[in-house]
């Protein structure tokens, strides 16, 4: 727990230490929002109707952006390869940094959801459903895109590579968070969904360590 | 994880049996899939009636569904291989693992083109998110990103690596996959008009339907073979079975 | 014949002959890929590997 803790620690100073890494997925997932009114239209009704996917998608990849340079730092500078030779567990270790990866992506992302709901006039019944499922569900994403990130961090093109890898594994969190957010925009009861989402998340977090576990002693070592 | 396996386990592992007991095996295979597949093809495009609702364009399940049905075996069978070139470092397990994703994926495209053309008279569009056409083309994207990471690794041994592990968490997901296309279906479009779901097909029907889809597998198990038999080949070029092989040829 | 009273009905297929017969010429084409490039894949090892083959005996 101990060295979790310390894990964690260490990842979040040095994502402070470039402030850049948290401003650029949220900024990114502001423009991808606004290209849509840009794009189709902006009439409210149209957009209060795709507000729920549209900022899902949005947050998706935003997310998807920002989990390629994961590993990337570590494997640079060959921490990545001392933590793998490390007696530390590397589960936990895998753990920490993806939990620092959310911390700095879908929880900001969640934290700042409601602007972009404002913005597509999601009905206010919405907003709490759109940030749980956001919190609930992007927590999956970075595990998910941890295991491309670690299955990619070894080759020089990395960045088209994990989209092609990670999408298809993100369209179930895709379907169930804008289905939330729909139910919760029509006043239904969202706790299915949530928990829909949350089965998930639970089953990620206990398969996803060992795939990325594995994917970064394949990278490392080749 | 490692318990003691049976002796044909540890000899289908070695590449030089593989190889003779796949040239065994394919004029077998090939004799099989051409006869089932032309029986198939004639019995299902003369002989069997049309559908009292849908009329002759029922006919293209002969290739749908044995399709549909071959692109997910294909790609369970590429993860278990996959699985078991992980455990046992199994290098054939690999090798067919990497035979697999091709064909797959090309079966997977020949499911979407034929659903798609069978929706134009069934549904009045090319296309239509119907939640079988759409779980296949999420499998065909699987099928893509397996190829596109095998691709990309220039060591052949953390190529194997990666895609094994690439293809279990696609495994894993798919069922999840398919549960949410469905319930984002049922959701989106309720009742629709799913084509394949008869509820009682008569044996006239579905007789040349169960060769096609025998036909299919035997269809691939020649190419998968022949694939497979030419990158052992391929890994195995330094040894002198495969000097004689070569010389032979 | 079968199904069918003619062969113009046969080809016809009702009113969906396009769509059966595009259907199973993809599936022809799809097939045909496979066959072909399994058979392409064979034949380049066997001209490479011979090649490389004659190269080393003629170095001995």
């Amino acid at each position: 727990m101990r060295f979790f803790l310390a894990a964690l620690k260490r990842d979040l100073l040095l994502v402070f230490r470039h402030r850049n890494d948290i401003i650029n997925p949220l900024a990114f997932f502001l423009m991808v929002a606004v290209l849509f009114p840009l794009g189709v239209s902006p009439d409210p009704a149209f957009l209060s109707e795709v507000a729920a996917g549209v900022i899902w998608v949005a947050a998706l990849l935003a997310c998807l952006l920002s989990v390629d340079g994961i590993f990337r730092g570590d494997y640079e500078d060959g921490s990545l390869e001392q933590m793998l030779v490390s007696p530390e567990p590397l589960l936990i270790l895998v753990l920490a940094k993806v939990i620092s990866h959310w911390l700095v992506s879908g929880f900001c992302l969640a934290i700042i959801s409601p602007l972009v709901a404002m913005m597509f006039f999601l009905p206010s019944e919405g907003y709490l459903a759109l940030i749980l499922s956001l919190l609930l569900g992007t927590p999956t994403l970075s595990l998910m895109g941890a295991i491309g990130a670690g299955l990619t961090v070894g080759l020089r093109r990395g960045g088209v590579l994990i989209s092609l890898l990670v999408l298809p594994l993100y369209i179930p969190v895709l379907i169930f968070g804008a289905g939330t957010v729909q139910a919760g925009a029509m006043g239904l009861p969202i706790q299915g969904y949530l928990a829909l989402l949350g089965a998930i998340l639970v089953f990620s977090i206990m398969l996803a360590p060992f795939a990325i576990a594995a994917a970064l002693k394949v990278s490392v070592r080749s | 994880m490692k318990k003691k396996m049976p002796r044909w386990f540890y000899q289908l592992a070695s590449p030089k049996w593989f190889y003779e007991f796949t040239s065994a095996l394919l004029p077998w295979f090939s004799a099989a899939a051409i006869l089932l597949l032309v029986t198939g093809t004639i019995w299902g495009l003369v002989f069997a009636p049309a559908d009292y609702q849908q009329g002759n364009s029922f006919r293209i399940i002969y290739i749908h569904v044995p399709a549909s049905i071959l692109a997910q075996s294909c790609y369970v069978m590429m993860a278990v291989a996959g699985a078991i070139g992980l455990i046992w470092k199994m290098k054939i397990a690999h090798v067919v693992a990497g035979a697999c994703a091709p064909i797959g994926a090309s079966i997977a495209v020949m499911s979407l083109a034929t659903g798609a053309i069978w929706g134009k008279p069934t549904w009045g569009a090319w296309w239509v998110w119907d939640a079988r056409l759409t779980s296949m083309l999420v499998l065909l994207f699987l099928y893509i990103g397996v190829i596109a990471l095998n691709s990309a690794f220039e060591n052949k041994a953390s190529a194997d690596k990666a895609t094994a592990i690439l293809s279990l968490v696609g495994l894993v997901n798919i069922p999840i996959i398919k549960y949410s296309v469905e319930w984002w279906n049922t959701l989106h479009q309720p009742a629709t008009f799913t084509v394949t779901a008869k509820p009682a097909m008569p044996p006239e029907m579905w007789l040349p339907l169960l060769v096609m889809v025998l036909g299919f597998y035997c269809f691939f198990a020649v190419i998968l073979m022949s694939r497979a038999r030419v990158e052992v080949l391929q890994r195995e070029k330094r040894t002198d079975w495969v000097k004689k092989v070569i010389q032979n040829y | 014949m079968g199904y069918f009273s003619s062969v113009t009905d046969f080809l016809q297929m009702g009113t969906h002959g396009l769509y059966v017969w595009l259907s199973y010429g993809i599936a022809l084409v799809i097939f045909i890929y496979n066959i072909f490039s399994a058979y392409w894949l064979k034949r380049q090892y066997f001209i490479n590997a011979k090649r490389r083959l004659r190269r080393e005996q003629g170095t001995v």
